[in-house]
């Protein structure tokens, strides 16, 4: 499967040969297990296995929730209650999912960045990424949609203000917006499909898993170096690789259980930090919130979305050539979509022909900036939307939406890289000196 | 880089409980210093039945606590009744009804505690965990990270916080109270200081009567408080010596490939 030369497994026993002739399940897990991995990764490498326990988490945990969970707009809340006081153990399954969302993103916006700095989307990985943009939108939806299934006040109204988008999309919005709610708006049909499609997406989410690691076991790792694995024989590779199994598998372990330390300080001593309140009222469609906040890991968009006011020279100019039909509402909502679609087009919007950030003076910087731009989005997503919080917005928004369109691409033709190592092996002895193990 | 990623990281980890900021105008809250606050706080037992008795003599005329089994109050890390005091207790105080007997008869310990008797008058079940006391500043998240939300220091606050003015709007009468937000509440003054005499002979005066409701109210709000902060804590534990030998072994499976660290 791999592009990387190594040595294939060979059934040995009698049943393994009779297994592997019918079926060659073991070759397969053997060579994903076996997959020569570049020995220069550092530490962020490790989220992949992080977002993996993740995903099992949330699911482990969120299968034993809907045993005693019931969704339907009277009893949901105090199903909620039910688990928090009267299942074995319910309240510390309920907060391990509950914060599990919240180390689930905190992961996978690492792992973007990661890829985004050490150009982890360049070719041959435009595929992994990709997949790898899918699975963050159908995160986004599954979190959401989770959001909305203890059935408090921010779990009404967030769903209300989000289904709303829809309807801002012209002619079309209103009927797609009650054909999403099953009605003219949030209610019963609405929880039941959001409470089915919860429990759906992960499922899909961990078929594409499959996909995104299948897609980058074809093209190897990349690696903080940007320089690919010498391919030209196994000895070749072998002096710039390690199996996964055992090097990658502990110290991805090492990662995972120093995140899960923190993890479960978390959950046991501040599981409703990271929380709202008003999720703690049961849901009342006669009473809005004073202020209704999305989660932590949807600000940064949602400070996106609600950038783009009517007051914005784009948006006017927008409005006035499409004769009213983008108006500003609608803007926001496309801005909001255009800002994670300009992250999955990045493969083709740097022009530059190297990989890796370490090697890129200029980018280097406008990244850093793109990564204090990002956390300035958060805070302003979730301040009013108003001076100077809404044009603080506004500039973020401009530079992130710069950053992909115009100085990736620019960045590429002007920028002078510096050397890079010539092998994977090469920047590996750099750091750790030149030591052939003893055999 | 890694130093700036790792800033930004934590920075948007603190951020994120911005989503736990509220606008507007926020009344003055008291930062109390109770017993179940950090990682190692406890409930204090006496003062959750204090405050059970708060709760049952003055608040339960209107307020409900529809979430709270009443046999929950013989639950260790709760106020960890008796169970035939439980028993006296939810026959004395409280009736239900009975589909199946069509009448109402005296609650059991199996029963809930009845919903609020006002229809304005929200149910307390939790309050506590409902309602932040603390926000920002500018919404960074510090203050709730070394204060705690700040539920029950709300409580206390809203109970201790009535300056004795008043004011009327289209027939309801409003009452100025310095933790509300906004300033006025339609809820009268319901502690004024020895509303009721504690069997321990317990001070009794408004500050101490609202912070023993308070912290009883965090209990119902919480009745696992206690046995979340050990799991957590047996986590924590157990994950750092997993931690510190894996670290080991990575240490070792590496050190045949590794030579002398030049950078």
């Amino acid at each position: 499967m791999s592009g990387i030369p190594h040595d294939h497994y060979e059934p040995k026993t009698k049943g393994e040969k009779w297994v592997h002739s019918r079926l060659p399940i073991i070759g397969l897990l053997y060579d994903t297990l076996m997959i020569p991995t570049p020995k220069n990764l550092n530490w962020w490498w490790i989220w992949g296995i992080v977002l993996a326990f993740c995903l099992a988490l949330q699911i482990v945990t969120g299968i034993v929730l809907v045993m005693h969970y019931t969704p339907h707009v009277d009893l949901a809340f105090a199903s909620v209650e039910h688990i928090m006081r009267d299942v074995n153990g319910g309240h510390f399954l309920r907060y391990l999912h509950m914060n599990g969302a919240s180390l689930f993103f905190f992961a996978v916006y690492i792992h973007i960045f990661r890829g985004l700095f050490y150009g982890s989307y360049k070719a041959p990985r435009e595929i992994t990424w990709i997949i790898g943009m899918i699975i963050y939108l159908l995160m986004m939806a599954t979190g959401f949609m989770g959001y909305v299934l203890p059935w408090g006040q921010m779990s009404f109204w967030g769903a209300t203000v989000i289904t709303g988008l829809f309807g801002a999309i012209p002619f079309v919005g209103e009927a797609i917006q009650t054909w999403l709610l099953g009605g003219p708006a949030v209610d019963n049909a609405t929880l039941n499909r959001f409470f089915s499609l919860h429990y759906l997406l992960p499922f899909v989410i961990a078929g594409l898993v499959i996909v995104h690691i299948w897609a980058f076991h074809s093209t190897g790792n990349n690696n903080p170096t940007g320089v690919e694995v010498r391919r030209g024989s196994k000895e070749e590779a072998k002096k710039d690789t390690l199996p996964f199994w055992p090097y990658f598998v502990i110290k991805d372990l090492v990662g995972l259980v120093v995140v899960l330390v923190i993890f479960f300080a978390i959950v046991g001593f501040m599981p409703n930090y990271l929380g709202h309140p008003d999720n703690y009222l049961e849901a009342n469609p006669l009473s809005t919130p004073a202020h209704i906040v999305p989660e932590w890991y949807f600000l940064p968009f949602y400070a996106i979305l609600r950038a783009f006011t009517g007051d914005v020279w784009i948006v006017m100019a927008a409005s006035w050539i499409t004769g009213g039909i983008v108006d500003a509402k609608f803007f926001g909502v496309l801005a909001m979509f255009a800002a994670i679609a300009v992250m999955a087009l990045t493969p083709w919007l740097d022009t530059s022909s190297v990989r890796s950030g370490r090697y890129r003076p200029m980018f280097k910087w406008w990244f850093y900036l793109l990564l204090i731009d990002f956390v300035v989005l958060m805070w302003c997503g979730a301040m009013p939307a108003e001076p100077p919080y809404s044009t603080i917005s506004l500039i973020g928004s401009t530079y992130w939406f710069a950053y992909f369109l115009v100085i990736l691409p620019i960045l590429g033709v002007i920028e002078k890289p510096l050397p890079q190592p010539a092998s994977i092996e090469e920047d590996f002895e750099a750091h750790y000196g030149n030591k052939t193990p003893a055999e | 880089m890694f130093r700036k990623f790792t800033i930004s990281a934590l920075a948007a980890l603190a951020l994120s409980a911005g989503a736990a900021q509220a606008a507007g105008s926020e009344g003055h809250i008291e930062d109390v210093d109770f017993s179940f606050e950090g990682p190692f706080g406890t409930f204090d037992q006496n003062q959750l039945q204090r405050g059970l008795q708060i709760y049952t003599e003055v608040c339960s005329a209107c307020h409900g606590l529809r979430y709270v089994p009443i046999r929950t109050l013989a639950d260790e890390g709760g106020p960890h009744l008796p169970e035939d005091q439980v028993r006296a207790y939810a026959a004395q105080n409280f009736e239900v009804f009975d589909a199946e007997l069509d009448d109402f008869r005296p609650a059991k310990p199996a029963d809930h505690f009845p919903v609020s008797n006002l229809e304005n008058a929200p149910d307390l079940s939790l309050m506590a965990k409902g309602r932040a006391g603390f926000h920002g500043p500018y919404g960074l998240g510090l203050n709730q990270l070394f204060k705690g939300m700040g539920g029950a220091e709300y409580i206390v606050s809203i109970l201790a916080g009535y300056t004795g003015e008043t004011k009327e709007e289209a027939g309801t009468t409003y009452y100025e109270n310095t933790a509300f937000p906004g300033g006025w509440i339609a809820m009268a003054p319901p502690l004024a200081g020895e509303d009721v005499e504690f069997a321990d002979g317990h001070a009794n005066d408004l500050h101490h009567e609202a912070e023993d409701v308070a912290a009883f109210l965090m209990w119902a709000a919480e009745p696992k408080m206690m046995a979340r902060k050990h799991a957590g804590f047996v986590g924590v534990v157990f994950l750092v010596i997993l931690g510190a030998l894996l670290y080991l072994t990575n240490k070792r499976l590496w050190a045949p490939h590794k030579g002398k660290k030049i950078a």
